[in-house]
């Protein structure tokens, strides 16, 4: 049903849809309101769900992993210092392939303190073996939550919803909530192939000598490019029922025979998108909605014919620089002519990226392509020494 | 596209004032969007939040830097540096305020239209919470949607003696204030 939601509450709204069996959460800042709402509608007795209020993010982890393993359909939702104190727990998730879904409610890590968006948080996990999915706005956080249910239970894979936090998460707009029933045929009950069962014992988590260590870190690998596959087809089994597609692994606007592309992440896709609009512009946009696993093949297809490419992204490797960028940029140099890649950061720690930053951008394709710098830096706000 | 920006303190409920105007906005039909600036809230503190209206979809997520429109829960936040900026030109300031228009209109050189918003809160729901009162106003000046639309808006988040109370208040808030007077501005930027 279309209604004016926050995007917390439809995310929510989204995860009791899907019928979990057990959240568990900490409870206070860097929490979103995801929780609180999930709480109410248990306290209400609109959801039939264990809700677990734990004292850490490492607990929460630990509980939806337990749970998980058990049996039970298991969500969990966190933020910014949140999520490096789950970091623990993420690589064990991953690792004995346990099927939970979290949100990541996109924020910057301390220090400095900021409570504000970017994407430092889920990128410090990158490798943790995790699905990372982004979403640009509040629909497709309704939807990709939904997926996520189903790719994380078909894969044995844990799936991280990434949602810019404040941006996306506190913003009322309209969307389209599904019916029970929708989600109901499109996901079905859970089922997890190692279940822990008193009555046909099994261990999981046991010390592995090097001479197995290799093919189960082999075998994750290989499950993670397996995704690359499951993710269109999932996406495009929601969009058979509900009409809606969120892009599948890379969503791409813009004309065809544009030169100049834009590679970027999360909610400020739609305001390119509406600059691009205002200015009609001829510059395809890209958005990575699959961060991990890489699309490369995609991203290849999506970039082919572009003789620039701008990437733009929330956080940085400070010493090296762009992530995305360095990821992009390897991709790309296989194709026969690869476009050249200026890569930028902007937006870091909830600074504002404005309309005005896509002139700016492509202003900046004139020249020699920019290894890696933050665009929206003010140096007068620095001493001159550390300019 | 209109563009409203709404400023007040931590406690005087500024992003549901933004909530209940874009939901007033979508129960009549329009494309809405409300956001808070995102502070670390605390009661007192300056709080800000945005709203933007229109009759078309918009996917944009950046801040509104140049309102068409602003509303004040609180007079003493126009000494706040950055409250009166980026207000487009024949823009107005809806503001919270006992004192009359004419004097502030005259001392800022821009529209402005008082409503007493807490001292009508305190009379009708015996708390010094202005922004039902506010939106009223709001709504009434501009007549982007019938007053009703806020009702609908009220009905989704409060219920029972609270809805009636401040159903009551936003009745009375729309009377204080010259209907219709912010029409055509309004009008012609949701369009």
């Amino acid at each position: 049903m279309r209604q004016a939601l926050e995007g917390s509450q439809a995310i929510a709204q989204a995860v009791a849809l899907c019928r979990p069996g057990v959240v568990a959460a900490y409870p206070i800042t860097p929490q979103t309101h995801i929780v609180e709402n999930l709480a109410k509608l248990v306290a209400d007795g609109k959801l039939k769900c264990e809700l677990v209020s734990v004292e850490s993010e490492h607990s929460a982890a630990s509980v939806v992993l337990g749970a998980a393993a058990a049996g039970v359909r298991a969500y969990t939702a966190s933020a910014s210092q949140g999520i490096l104190l789950m970091a623990e727990v993420l690589y064990n998730i991953a690792g004995l392939r346990v099927p939970v879904v979290l949100t990541c409610a996109n924020r910057a890590v301390s220090a400095p303190l900021s409570i504000w968006n970017d994407h430092q948080d889920s990128m410090a996990v990158r490798d943790s073996g995790w699905i990372q999915l982004y979403c640009a706005d509040n629909q497709q956080a309704v939807d990709t939550t939904i997926q996520a249910f189903r790719l994380a239970e078909t894969l044995e894979l844990p799936v991280m919803v990434c949602v810019d936090g404040f941006v996306l998460t506190h913003t009322l707009e309209p969307l389209d909530l599904p019916e029970q029933a929708q989600v109901d045929a499109f996901l079905p009950p859970y089922r997890f192939s190692r279940v822990l069962d008193p009555h046909h014992p099994l261990t999981l988590g046991t010390l592995v000598s090097p001479d197995d260590y290799t093919e189960v870190r082999y075998a994750h690998h290989r499950a993670m490019l397996r995704a690359l596959d499951v993710i269109p087809e999932v996406d495009a089994a929601w969009q058979q029922i509900t009409g809606r597609s969120t892009g599948g692994l890379i969503a791409v606007e813009g004309p065809e025979e544009a030169r100049v592309g834009i590679l970027t992440l999360g909610s400020v896709f739609g305001t390119l998108a509406d600059a691009r609009q205002l200015a009609d512009a001829p510059v395809k946009l890209i958005h990575l909605r699959s961060f991990r696993p890489f699309p490369v093949a995609a991203l290849q297809r999506a970039c082919q014919g572009l003789t620039e490419l701008i990437v733009l992204e929330r956080a940085f490797s400070p010493g090296a620089g762009g992530i995305v960028g360095a990821e992009a940029r390897a991709a790309l140099m296989e194709l026969e002519h690869p476009p050249r890649v200026h890569n930028f950061a902007v937006g870091l720690g909830g600074r504002d990226v404005p309309l005005e930053i896509l002139e700016r951008l492509l202003a900046a394709t004139g020249s020699e392509p920019t290894r890696f710098a933050i665009f929206d830096v003010d140096l007068s706000r620095l001493p001159e020494e550390e300019r | 596209m209109l563009e409203i920006r709404i400023h007040g303190r931590g406690g005087q409920g500024n992003v549901v004032a933004s909530y209940l105007l874009a939901l007033a906005a979508f129960e009549s039909g329009k494309y809405a969007q409300a956001f808070p600036s995102f502070g670390a809230e605390r009661r007192g503190a300056p709080v800000t939040a945005f709203v933007r209206l229109d009759d078309a979809p918009f996917r944009r997520r950046c801040q509104v830097r140049e309102p068409d429109f602003l509303i004040v829960q609180d007079q003493a936040l126009l000494h706040v540096p950055g409250v009166l900026s980026g207000l487009k030109e024949g823009g107005g300031i809806l503001l919270n305020a006992k004192a009359d228009s004419d004097g502030l209109q005259r001392q800022l050189g821009r529209k402005v239209v008082t409503v007493p918003a807490t001292e009508l809160a305190l009379a009708i729901l015996r708390k010094p919470v202005p922004n039902t009162a506010l939106i009223a106003a709001f709504l009434a000046l501009t007549e982007l949607m019938p007053l009703s639309a806020l009702n609908e808006a009220l009905q989704k988040r409060f219920r029972g003696e609270v809805l009636a109370r401040n159903w009551e208040l936003a009745e009375a808030a729309a009377k204080g204030v010259p209907v219709g007077l912010w029409r055509e501005r309004a009008h012609a930027a949701s369009a």
